[in-house]
């Protein structure tokens, strides 16, 4: 069978640096990690402070994703 | 009153100034023509990396949870801080799912989430479930953005005796939004979120440096919350979690987390952006808005330190928690920065219910408008629709603060939260794979809903002393395990949901029940900006109009 036109190449997204993206998904949920009081920093208990680094996670997390999958 | 009149002055002018922004807003990237739903229901889909930001930010973090989440933190501690998982874990959510929503969207012209299920599963009726869950969600959490309003002019002692007294400057607050929401559309948020979000970051930005210094530093602060949380009875607060409150805190997280990126008018906003890596780029920038909400979060210890007492309720001998931030400000603060936190609340209380009302109002023209009632709707009609139906649900929503008790509209909105999660398996699932059935998606969707108001009517309130709708901590001991251990309802629903969807795809199978046929091609789900065949599937008069 012939093809009357060739069609423009699949599209895709698939990449294996969205694996990553499971990271800053599970570890935040990860309560043993975090749900403690010490160390302190600055006078935050840890479950506040870590916490607040696992926002840093994600912004790593995507910032690298994004840059590796970009086109 | 009168102690307040420096606070007054400043949220009065603030509050104007947006509101000019607001109709000046229509002609802000104007469009050549605006009667298109595109133009007035998602901004011309155009708006840049910067815009989506302050667009997305003021829609996904709203008034109530700036009131909200502090006054939880207040009162139960820790467990309130799930706020900031749940704000971490959407992002990469967004990322790899809501970016599909987006491409296949900006291929087709869908314009809610809606339209997209109708078109992959080939299925009116499943739209409009899905329309319907949208509206019903989103009407309720309209209505909280008045309470977080309520909030700070309690605060300021702006309040009446009678009801409409002490309505009356949110019916304004309200009337000058629908007003400028109608002839702007979506840009008009977009515009107003620059002023709100830059007021936010200044505000809390001084009052995290500040008030620790004046509190003792933040060692004193937890120690202060520590100390008044063992003086309690309650067993579940605390400044850590506790045994049988951490499975909550997870599955709250993440019940959370899917019901935001479900929710009609986070869709609506990313939508509005222009193209992949707008939304992309973003993902990496909006967490800084979490880094905010959890700052937010913490000032409900600062309140417990400062030894802030919340103002009476609605109703005799009940306290509204919701009156702490504000309280703090006005304590702590001079009057005119006091003001200007109070502003930076009430305008961030308009841009959500602008986005929210645009979002429900294009889940009615789409999928119920043009679907049943008017099928040869133009551009123009539909737009107008929108305009109309937009108004009608903030009357609608103010009908709910001014006539019911705002006790019912956070029940709603926890309900809300939860039947939107519903939607999950035709949305979220339907942009990988259109595997599950549509008759089957409709069955999941009635068990998971029937499945979820049961749980919720369940659960008492110890603090109200309500039997039903008293939160969404399911004790898991209801199901016969012998444990103290709390579940989130919506976590519960949504699985038993896609378990049914499951079983009922097989037996419609099984059946040879008509699937129908999809609208949507794989390569549909990675389209970009500059896509060559999305001027093709239009028709000239579509194209007449659009340009």
């Amino acid at each position: 069978m012939a093809e009357p036109e060739t069609p423009p190449p699949a599209r895709s997204d698939r990449s294996p640096w969205n694996w990553l993206l499971i990271v800053p998904i599970v570890v935040p949920l990860l309560t043993p990690l975090y749900n403690h009081d010490s160390p302190r920093l600055w006078g935050f208990p840890m479950f506040y402070w870590l916490q607040f680094a696992f926002i840093l996670l994600g912004v790593v997390t995507t910032s690298v994703v994004y840059r590796m999958t970009r086109r | 009153m009168s102690d307040h009149i420096t606070e007054i002055v400043i949220f009065t002018v603030l509050f104007l100034l947006v509101s000019g922004i607001g109709f000046v807003a229509a002609r802000w990237r104007a469009p050549k023509d605006m009667a298109h739903l595109d133009e007035w229901g998602l901004g011309g889909r155009s708006f840049g990396g910067w815009v989506t930001w302050f667009l997305v930010g003021g829609d996904l973090y709203t008034a109530y949870t700036f009131v909200a989440v502090p006054a939880l933190i207040f009162g139960a501690g820790a467990a309130g801080f799930f706020a900031v998982p749940y704000t971490v874990i959407i992002y990469p959510l967004f990322f790899l799912i809501l970016i599909r929503l987006w491409s296949v969207s900006h291929r087709h012209g869908f314009v809610t989430p809606a339209d997209f299920v109708r078109s992959r599963f080939d299925s009116p009726t499943l739209a409009l479930v899905i329309a319907i869950t949208g509206i019903v969600a989103t009407m309720p959490y309209i209505a909280l953005q008045l309470i977080g309003i309520e909030a700070v002019l309690k605060t300021m002692g702006v309040t009446g005796d009678s009801a409409l007294a002490r309505h009356a400057p949110i019916i304004i607050a309200f009337a000058i939004l629908a007003a400028y929401t109608y002839q702007s559309g979506l840009r008009a948020p977009a515009l107003i979120a620059f002023v709100k979000d830059t007021l936010i970051y200044i505000v809390i930005i001084v009052a995290v440096l500040y008030l620790p210094y004046k509190l003792g530093g933040w060692g004193d602060i937890f120690d202060a919350a520590d100390k008044k949380f063992q003086g309690t009875a309650a067993p579940g607060d605390g400044i850590l979690l506790n045994a049988n409150n951490q499975i909550q805190y997870i599955t709250l997280a993440v019940g959370s987390a899917l019901a935001l990126f479900l929710y009609p008018h986070s869709i609506t906003g990313v939508l509005a952006s222009k193209n992949r890596n707008v939304i992309k780029r973003n993902m990496s920038a909006l967490p800084a808005y979490s880094f905010l909400l959890g700052l937010i979060a913490l000032l409900g210890y600062m309140a417990i330190s400062a030894g802030v007492k919340p103002l009476p309720g609605a109703k005799e001998g009940t306290v509204d928690s919701n009156t702490v931030v504000p309280l703090l400000f006005d304590q702590k603060f001079p009057a005119w920065f006091a003001g200007i936190a109070f502003a930076a609340i009430g305008i961030g209380a308009l841009v959500p219910a602008a986005i929210m009302s645009i979002a429900a109002a294009n889940l009615f023209t789409r999928n119920i408008y043009k679907e049943y009632l008017k099928r040869d709707a133009t551009h123009a009609q539909e737009a107008q629709v929108s305009k109309i139906a937009s108004l009608v649900v903030k009357v609608g929503a103010v009908a709910f603060i001014v006539f019911l008790d705002p006790q019912f509209s956070i029940d709603l909105q926890l309900i809300g939260g939860v039947i939107i999660l519903q939607t999950a398996p035709a949305v979220a699932l339907g942009l990988y794979t259109r595997w599950l059935h549509r008759g089957a998606l409709i069955t999941g969707w009635a068990a998971g809903m029937g499945l979820a108001f049961w749980m919720l009517w369940q659960i008492p309130n110890a603090a109200t002393k309500r039997a039903h709708f008293g939160g969404s901590a399911f004790p898991l001991s209801e199901f016969g395990f012998d444990t103290k251990k709390t579940i989130y309802v919506g976590f519960v629903a949504v699985a038993v949901n896609l378990i049914v969807a499951v079983m009922a795809t097989f037996f419609l199978r099984a059946m040879k029940t008509p699937e129908g046929v999809d609208g949507t091609t794989p390569d549909d789900y990675f389209a970009d900006e500059g896509d060559p065949r999305i001027d093709k599937s239009q028709t000239p008069v579509d194209t007449v109009s659009s340009t």
